[in-house]
């Protein structure tokens, strides 16, 4: 086994599959985001998620021989992997939420449907990317089941902070799905916009004290919230 | 002579930029409202200029047919927009809703707003124009919590994680295009540019596109307010400040429509089968009859109208995915149209707000004998959203169905249900705000009339005598549009 890995990576298709390692990995860690039932347990796998991503880029920086993406790899590693998640860990110290469980729709059911979103996409991507490369096809289908992934864990939980996660976790997908595309411009700058975009929301949710997605299954506080109570 | 268009290209994001930082250390707030007006009558008078001296595309900037129209519009909306919100924050100082201090905020705001919009308008490259709406995006969001009422920090909230997850889906689609012109066309930056793309549409993967597109449509199509990610938009519209409501509606809403569109021109040129057609025929039918059921229930008035503008989305996006000559044409007419009564509308329903001391539909009676002037023109402006002649969109609705019922009977008649439900929700609330006893309780109020009555004007020469060459024009677009 450990042979066949070490051959898998340094033999003379070594570069694509430790990337595609690297890809999977990613999506492999959005999917224990989805399990996780205690909000310090779903950072801590956000910053692995962040970190991971930051391998793979690093990776693809060096297979591309594109200097500029270890920028990109930097903030992922940096600020995504450290910050960020210790910001989130002071959050919820402060507003007192660590041993609140709040997954909106059943783990069960969320781990079904993330398998659903995870074949759809390799599906999906595989198909209409047949005639890309196949450094590009494999990443861009992993990135998009990582997107979907992370698109589910807003989806499914309740708590601000794991929208956070789940937002940032779509985000790293869309990082990667850039990262892979060869020689695609900017994708620097858009990975430091996306920081800037992540800052904003975390000071937001620092600031306004922001616990909970806005919906309940009280309808009369909806309908307070929409000016319609009469 | 090249150097000064060029110049103009650049001022056109430079000046928005530059003076949002000045406006920013401004503290009086008086004099950063004449700031902000100046900045934007300038920021016009520069995009005026591109229309008389248009400079050749390169890498990064592209001025063509289809986006000075949005350029002017953009220029123009803003600037009347920062003249009414001069008079509106001055009263929201009085009453104490907002302090100095958040007006320094408000102003860099918005021309960040402003900037942004007119890079998403004015560039060449795919990149840049995501950046540029999620530029605009953030400062609204910004903008829309400036109250910061639990309603209104809600509300931003809300806006902010949908919008992202739409700019995310967007910037997907933007990869994917990417990638279906990489293997042709080379890695780098020629594979962003759009003028490139379009040029070399045909060698484009169509599969791929076909793919991207989807994306790009529920991604920008957030932003632009389409079902099923409208839901932050009525929010948005009622927390935020007037101005912000009127900008929303009247520029943010095209911008995202007209990304749209020129993703939908490099298809249209490309080898994909008419996909992308049917996606957005079926999309704008579903937002424009969820948003025509959706007006009869609202009890706030600046709800109600956030509703309206989601429904004519709906009516701009039936539009182009109907295309032809007539269909684009009307679509366009009805953006032009839909801008400028719409933030008409708002300004109107502003001072309405501030007059009565609240947005209830239900403690608002009357207004044409307590407000003559407002009431009437709220009156103009519905019976102009609603579609009704001699106004501007009764031409282009009365274009888009007649050019409908050619093709397709059945779609057209589901349009006019769609346009009548919305006719019927949007007068019988009209009748109630504006005729009968008025409701007691009102303050007087400094309304700046000129801006109101300026779009009215356009929007009625529009309906009554549509200038040939602005046909013609539109036409040109059109046949670009495919």
């Amino acid at each position: 086994m450990m042979v066949t890995l070490v051959n898998s990576i340094f033999g003379p298709n070594g570069a694509l599959s430790l990337a595609h390692a690297l890809s999977g990995a990613l999506v492999l860690v959005s999917f224990m985001m989805l399990y996780q039932d205690r909000l310090s347990a779903v950072i801590n796998v956000l910053a692995l998620h962040s970190a991971v991503l930051g391998l793979a880029v690093a990776w693809q920086a060096w297979i591309q021989a594109e200097p500029q993406l270890y920028i990109t790899a930097v903030i992922a590693l940096g600020f995504k992997a450290i910050i960020i998640p210790l910001a989130l860990h002071r959050i919820v110290r402060r507003l007192n939420i660590h041993r609140e469980v709040e997954a909106a729709v059943g783990i069960g059911l969320t781990m079904l449907a993330g398998m659903g979103l995870v074949a759809l996409s390799l599906v999906v991507m595989l198909h209409t990317a047949a005639h890309s490369a196949v450094l590009a096809r494999e990443d861009v289908a992993l990135a998009l089941a990582t997107i979907l992934l992370g698109m589910l864990m807003m989806i499914a939980r309740r708590n601000a902070v794991s929208q956070i996660a789940g937002f940032m976790s779509l985000e790293n997908g869309l990082i990667l799905a850039a990262a892979g595309a060869e020689g695609m411009p900017l994708v620097v700058e858009i990975s430091v916009t996306f920081s800037i975009v992540i800052a904003f929301i975390v000071i937001g949710v620092f600031l306004f004290r922001i616990r909970e997605r806005f919906d309940t299954i009280d309808s009369t506080a909806l309908d307070a919230f929409r000016g319609e109570l009469q | 002579m090249m150097n000064v268009a060029t110049g103009a290209v650049d001022a056109t994001i430079a000046i928005p930029v530059v003076s949002a930082t000045i406006l920013a250390m401004v503290s009086h707030w008086r004099l950063a409202a004449r700031l902000n007006v100046f900045v934007s009558l300038a920021t016009l008078a520069d995009i005026s200029l591109l229309l008389l001296r248009r400079p050749a595309s390169n890498g990064l900037f592209l001025v063509d047919d289809l986006n000075i129209v949005f350029l002017l519009l953009n220029g123009f909306v803003g600037f009347t927009t920062s003249i009414f919100s001069a008079g509106y924050i001055a009263y929201e100082l009085e009453t104490g809703n907002l302090t100095p201090r958040y007006l320094r905020f408000y102003h860099a705001m918005y021309q960040s707003m402003m900037a942004g919009m007119n890079l998403a308008l004015i560039t060449n490259n795919l990149g840049l124009m995501w950046f540029g709406i999620e530029l605009a995006t953030l400062a609204t969001v910004m903008m829309v919590g400036i109250y910061r009422t639990h309603a209104a920090v809600e509300a931003a909230w809300k806006y902010l994680i949908l919008a992202s997850v739409g700019i995310a889906l967007a910037l997907f689609g933007t990869i994917l295009v990417y990638l279906a012109a990489e293997p042709a066309l080379g890695a780098g930056m020629g594979a962003m540019q759009w003028t490139n793309l379009l040029h070399n549409a045909r060698l484009l993967d169509p599969a791929m596109l076909n793919v991207a597109f989807i994306f790009l449509l529920i991604g920008y199509g957030t932003k632009a307010g389409l079902v099923p990610m409208h839901a932050w938009l009525p929010d948005a519209h009622a927390e935020g400040p007037t101005p912000i409501s009127a900008v929303l509606s009247g520029l943010l809403l095209n911008v995202a429509i007209y990304v749209i569109l020129r993703f939908k021109v490099l298809l249209a040129h490309s080898s994909v089968i008419s996909e992308p057609n049917v996606l957005m025929i079926g999309t704008g039918i579903v937002t424009l009859l969820f948003a025509a059921i959706m007006l009869y229930r609202r009890r706030d008035i600046k709800r109600m109208f956030a509703y309206s503008s989601v429904e004519h989305m709906g009516i701009i996006a039936f539009a182009f995915g109907v295309g032809g000559t007539l269909g684009n044409v009307a679509g366009l007419l009805q953006m032009m149209m839909h801008s400028l009564t719409k933030s008409a509308i708002f300004f109107t329903v502003g001072h309405v707000a501030q007059a009565k001391g609240t947005q209830k539909i239900a403690d608002i009676r009357g207004l044409t004998s307590s407000h003559p002037l407002l009431g009437w023109m709220l009156v103009v402006g519905v019976v102009a959203i609603a579609g009704l002649p001699p106004f501007g969109i009764f031409t282009s609705e009365f274009l888009l169905i007649t050019s409908t019922f050619a093709h397709a009977p059945i779609l057209a008649v589901v349009l006019g249900l769609g346009i009548l439900l919305a006719f019927g929700a949007l007068i019988g609330r009209m009748t109630t705000l504006c005729f009968g006893t008025p409701s007691p309780g009102s303050h007087p109020v400094r309304a700046s009339k000129t801006p109101i009555l300026l779009h009215f004007g356009i929007v009625l020469f529009g309906g009554m005598a549509l200038p040939v060459f602005l046909y013609d024009w539109f036409a040109h677009v059109a046949l670009l549009l495919g």
